[in-house]
This record gives structure tokens, C-alpha cells and sequence, in this order.
């Protein structure tokens, strides 16, 4: 298996995954999944419960070691690295950042605090205990805040927030770490219409500098991201490309769409 | 909640200096500070000042009963702070707390000299009763104060260091690790119970003289002893508290409620882990030191685990996450064991047993949070303030709080 990105590939993507399997005591939750994501590309991910969206999470953020295959991240300075040599913080600090399906923000401290804490750099412990906001920095919060809408609770702890705004701060705490390419799960589940559509916005504006790869169940919310999606079944690709021409696929609609 | 998230910044704070910043907004550790201020003058100025039948006079008993007690207070601080904190469940902190006394004794044992029973003056009594012609490497220094004051805290750090590092790196965590560090202080325990380790065995090490030329049976020493104890907890405070209200600390919480989560936000949780360990193990060493003096003697049975689970009880009976509950809890507990162990001693483990369910149940979150429960009003989840609504009790604690608010 070689570990380099193929020359024919026009643009160097960010993100290649080729031949890669995990098993969970026999059972084969990746079966030869091959990726492939281009920089500032946004690519929704759909398929049924089980076909291997957030073991495919795991295995590129360094969670779960694969079997077989490759995982490169094509990183701006350090150029290809395979990932599956890393572990989860080591992964999150080259610039891959996780939004988890279940809202996880840190319940006891304040949203303050869960952006203070994602904000990029000062991840060695030395630099933890000596840390200091300065303005710079507690401007950046402040704008993310916004960007949340969130300003008027900083203070609360992130407990109190209800279920759609715990989504939006872990939007925000992703932001806040400014990484070259987000993974996403189930980003609108639990929100309301309107949530939804404004969390669609946000993500195409943070396409414009970044990478996404968006797992949702949502066709309304997928509709409107307007972007490539690529369909999971059973640990592979089942078919690619546009919404329109994914919906039209007879195996997508019998193994995922139809039910 | 709120005094655990003081993260504003604050003008005042540039008057106040470095020790005033720790402690704004932190009532409850002004006070607990103010305290051990008040009681280390006037504990010694009223054994020194005032003759034995004097009212006023404080016993040396008393005086040194409550230096035991300032140390132990200590201790709890060290667990409370990885425990309150950062979630790791230590049964096994009696062996850094045993460790930091031994190497307290190793000293103390050398400085007796030619004064001991066999009139050895390079020799402990115990080596000599063994037939040990000359002192074995590891005693070495120890005839020094400040390389046995160094040991206090490396012996302790470099075990935390090298198990913490196997732990968690593994990502041992939970009951787990409980249980492993129940180990840990299991198997030292047999281990200083041999005489061919070279720490006296079963009987451990005792008969001190003096300790830097002082004499350990004197008032003023005791006195030193026990203001050095109280200075030593009021340290370990601002310590504790400079942690947990830094960075670190807030990560160190988030390691505890979400620790997948934290790794995800690119936190190395193992290292975070081991530091705040290796300085509780420091803490702990450093109360075991100053109680040997007090005590006037080490022995293996430091080592028994009742001893560290029963640290774990006066922290969750003070309010685990708060600091001061832990010196409240670790103080209250042991007045009340000595009190109790005097009166119905073969009731004692049946009381502590009862006092921590007793707590489990209807503290959940120790004295401390119970108090600002009542004072808030907030009594839904603390079935304890349940049990007394429309009692005086309530009343009394709504009272306090108009009172606090006006």
C-alpha cells in the first residue's frame, strides 16, 4: 500500500482515504472505503445507521487504527501525513476538527469557557497554567459569540443552553480552533427550521476557507448545502455526486432513500 | 458554582497582588485562610503564653492533636484536588502521604546519632539490632535536612510520575484506576513491612530527639511544628487554587466531565493527568513530612488502604470540588474520630461507614455544598434540606441569607 497521494490527481487533496477496513469482532463497519476531498471542498456524507459515517470519523481522526488502507491529510506546512500514526489530540491539533452527533460541549464551565478552552494553541500544560486572555484573544471569542449568537449567555454554564443552542456553541467551539478541515456529525438534529437553515448558511460561508465533510440525515438541510454528497453503505461508497443524481440512483433509493 | 469560574478580569485585581486575585470571589477560602491564620497564633501564643490550669491555656495535647489534623487536612487537599477536579479516584494516596513521612523519619532517625539505645552514631537502632555493619546507599544524605526535605516531595513525584505515566497513557481510568492505586499502597505497605528493606520493618521508625537541634518534646518546637503545618496548608491552598482557576484547571474539568471530548479538542489528557497527579503526590508527601515530627513515628501501617479510602471520605463528607470543603471535611471527620474512638471505639468504623452513606445519599455534594444549597434556596437536590424544610433549620438558613443579601 503506498502512502502517497497519486500524481494524477490534479488538485492535492486535503483529505485521502484509500482501501480502508476496520472490523469490530468480525464485523466489518469499513469495507474498502476510498475518499477523496478536495481543499475548500464541502461534501455531505448520507447513508443508512450502520454503514460506517462515524466509524470513518473515527478512523480519520485518529480514534480508531484501521485494519488496512491509507488515511492522508494533506496539511498546508507539513504537507501529506498519515494520520493513522497519530492519536486523537495530536490529529485535532494538525487543524482536523470534530463536531460530535451528540451535542458534547463541557457542561459545567460557561460557554465563555468551552471557547476559551477550543481556541487554537496553548495545548501543552505549562502554557495551560500560565495562560492569560488578552484582548486579542477575548475579541476572538467575542466575535465567535456572535457568530453564535450566544453573546448574551457567556456567562452561563453550557448545561442551561437549550439542545439547539449546545449545537451551535460546539459549531463554535470548532470554529474557535481554526482547523483546515471540520468533520461534522448530524450537525441539525434537534434543531428547529429555522436553526437548520441558518446552521446551512454558516456552513457555506465556512466553506469559503475551509474544508467540510458534513454527515446528516436531513435532505432538506443537504438541499441546501448545494454540495457533492457521497453515499455510504455497509463500510463503502455506494455512489457519488450531486444531490440530484444520488436521489436518482436505484441502489440509493432501495438501500437508504426508498424507506 | 459561580466562585469556581472566576475567569473576568477585574481592575481591583491589580491592587490586591497575586494572593488577593486567587482568592476574589472565593468566600469560602478567605475565611477558611483567615482561620488558619487566627488559629496559628493564637493556638501557640495561648500554650506559651498561659500556665496549664489557666482558662485561657492551650494543652501541647490539644496543640498537636490539631497540627495531626492540619496535615491531614493537607492530604485531602492533595485528593481533592485530582479527585474534585480532574476525576481520578486515588485510594491509594496514603502511600505518597507514608512516603513523604519516611523520608521525614530517615532524617530524624540520623539525627538521633549516638543517642540511641546501641549508642550507634552512624547507625539506627534497628540496623544495628539487625547485625547491618554499615548504612545502606539509600540512607545516604538523609543526615541532612534540606536532601531530606528535597526527598519529601521527589520520592512522592517520582512515584506519581513513573505510575501515573503507565496509567494513563493506557488510559486506565475510572474503578480501574482505584484499583490499581489500592494496589500500589497494598503492596508498599508489605513491602516496608520487611526488616531487609532497610526502613525498621513492622515497628518503623521512631524515638526522635530533635529535629534541625530542636527538641521534638518541647513546647516551642511543637508550636513550630504546628504554625509550619498551618502555613503549609494555606500553601497548598493558594497552590490548589492557582490550578484550578487557570486554564489548566478549566481543563482539568473538562477532563473529568468530558475526557474524549477534551482529547478532541487537541488536549494530550495524559499529561494533563500526570501533572496535577505528581503535584497531589507532592502535597501529600509534604504532609506526611510534617506529621512524623508531630506524631513521633512512621510505620508500615500508613500504608494500610483503609487509610486512603478513608482520605477519600473526608473530602466527599467536606464537598469534593470545592478545596476548602476537603480541609473542613479532613478537620471535622477526624475531631470526631478521635472523639468517638475515645467514647465507643469499637463503634468507630460502623459510624464512619454510616457517616458515608449517610453523606452519599443526602450530601452528595459534602457540607459545603449542602450550606449553599440551603442558602440559595435551592434544597431540590439535596434530599438532606428536604428532610428539614419547614423546620427552623430552613429558617435559619433563609435568615442567613437575607441577612447575606441587605
Amino acid at each position: 500500500m503506498s502512502l502517497a497521494i497519486p500524481k494524477h490527481l490534479e488538485n492535492a487533496p486535503i483529505l485521502y482515504l484509500d482501501g480502508v477496513s476496520v472490523s469490530f469482532d468480525g464485523f466489518k463497519a469499513l469495507n474498502n472505503l476510498s475518499l477523496c476531498i478536495e481543499p475548500g471542498e464541502m461534501r455531505a456524507i448520507i447513508g443508512p445507521n450502520g454503514a460506517g459515517k462515524t466509524t470513518m470519523m473515527d478512523v480519520i481522526t485518529g480514534k480508531t487504527r484501521p485494519d488496512t488502507g491509507t488515511v492522508l491529510f494533506n496539511h498546508k506546512e507539513l504537507n501529506e501525513l498519515d494520520l493513522t500514526q497519530y492519536d486523537e489530540a495530536e490529529v485535532a491539533n494538525l487543524g482536523v476538527g470534530r463536531k460530535f452527533q451528540k451535542p458534547s460541549v463541557i457542561e459545567t464551565l460557561t460557554v465563555f469557557e468551552n471557547l476559551e478552552l477550543a481556541q487554537k494553541g496553548g495545548r501543552g500544560v505549562w502554557q495551560a497554567l500560565m495562560h492569560t486572555l488578552t484582548n486579542e484573544k477575548k475579541q476572538k471569542i467575542q466575535n465567535t459569540l456572535e457568530l453564535i449568537a450566544l453573546q448574551d449567555k457567556a456567562q452561563d454554564l453550557a448545561a442551561n443552553l437549550s439542545h439547539g443552542q449546545k449545537q451551535w456553541l460546539e459549531i463554535g467551539m470548532l470554529i474557535s480552533q481554526e482547523p483546515e478541515l471540520l468533520l461534522i456529525d448530524e450537525p441539525a438534529a434537534g434543531m428547529t427550521d429555522e436553526e437548520t437553515m441558518k446552521t446551512a448558511e454558516l456552513f457555506k460561508t465556512l466553506a469559503k476557507n475551509h474544508s467540510l465533510v458534513v454527515v446528516e440525515h436531513d435532505m432538506d438541510f443537504i438541499a441546501a448545502l448545494d454540495c457533492k454528497v457521497t453515499v455510504l453503505n455497509e463500510g463503502s461508497v455506494l455512489a457519488e455526486g450531486s444531490l440530484a443524481s444520488v436521489q436518482k440512483n436505484q441502489q440509493v433509493i432501495d438501500v437508504y432513500l426508498g424507506r | 458554582m459561580s466562585t469556581l469560574h472566576n475567569t473576568s478580569e477585574n481592575p481591583k485585581a491589580l491592587k490586591l497582588g497575586p494572593i488577593g486575585t486567587l482568592l476574589m470571589g472565593d468566600k469560602g477560602g478567605q475565611r477558611l485562610i483567615m482561620a488558619l491564620i487566627a488559629v496559628a497564633i493564637i493556638f501557640p501564643f495561648c500554650n506559651l503564653v498561659f500556665s496549664e490550669g489557666s482558662f485561657l491555656h492551650v494543652s501541647t495535647y490539644t496543640l498537636t492533636l490539631t497540627g495531626k489534623y492540619l496535615c491531614y487536612a493537607l492530604l485531602a487537599l492533595s485528593v481533592d484536588l485530582i479527585w474534585g477536579y480532574c476525576g481520578i479516584l486515588s485510594l491509594g494516596h496514603g502511600a505518597f502521604f507514608a512516603l513523604g513521612g519516611y523520608a521525614m523519619g530517615m532524617y530524624l532517625m540520623r539525627q538521633i546519632g549516638d543517642r540511641g539505645v546501641y549508642g550507634n552514631a552512624e547507625l539506627p537502632d534497628f540496623m544495628v539490632f539487625l547485625d547491618w555493619k554499615e548504612l545502606p546507599w539509600y540512607w545516604f544524605g538523609f543526615d541532612q535536612f534540606w536532601f531530606a526535605s528535597i526527598m519529601v516531595l521527589v520520592v512522592p513525584g517520582i512515584l506519581a510520575f513513573v505510575f501515573g505515566w503507565l496509567a494513563f497513557r493506557s488510559r486506565v481510568t475510572g474503578v480501574y484506576l482505584s484499583i490499581i492505586t489500592q494496589a500500589l499502597t497494598y503492596a508498599l505497605m508489605l513491602a516496608f513491612f520487611r526488616n531487609d528493606m532497610g526502613f525498621g520493618g513492622n515497628n518503623g521508625l521512631t524515638d526522635f530527639k530533635d529535629i534541625l537541634g530542636f527538641d521534638l518534646q518541647s513546647n516551642t518546637t511543637r508550636c513550630a511544628l504546628f504554625i509550619a503545618s498551618a502555613l503549609a496548608v494555606i500553601l497548598g491552598y493558594l497552590i490548589s487554587r492557582f490550578i484550578t482557576t487557570s486554564k489548566l484547571g478549566r481543563v482539568l474539568v473538562s477532563i473529568r466531565d468530558a475526557e474524549m471530548r477534551t482529547r478532541f479538542l487537541g488536549y494530550k489528557v495524559e499529561y494533563y493527568k500526570l501533572f496535577v497527579f505528581v503535584v497531589s503526590a507532592m502535597m501529600a508527601g509534604v504532609a506526611g513530612a510534617l506529621y512524623v515530627p508531630q506524631v513521633g513515628i512512621i510505620n508500615p501501617g500508613e500504608f494500610t488502604p483503609i487509610y486512603s479510602i478513608e482520605i477519600i471520605i473526608w473530602v466527599a463528607i467536606g464537598g469534593r470540588g470545592t478545596l476548602f470543603g476537603a480541609v473542613i471535611g479532613a478537620i471535622a471527620v477526624n475531631y470526631a474520630k478521635t472523639y468517638f474512638t475515645g467514647a465507643f471505639a469499637e463503634l468507630w468504623l460502623f459510624m464512619l461507614g454510616g457517616l458515608f452513606v449517610m453523606a452519599t445519599l443526602y450530601l452528595p455534594k459534602g457540607i459545603v455544598g449542602f450550606i449553599e444549597d440551603a442558602k440559595q434556596g435551592n434544597g431540590t437536590s439535596n434530599r438532606f434540606y428536604l428532610l428539614f424544610k419547614n423546620t427552623p433549620f430552613s429558617k435559619w438558613f433563609s435568615k442567613q441569607s437575607s441577612k447575606g443579601s441587605v
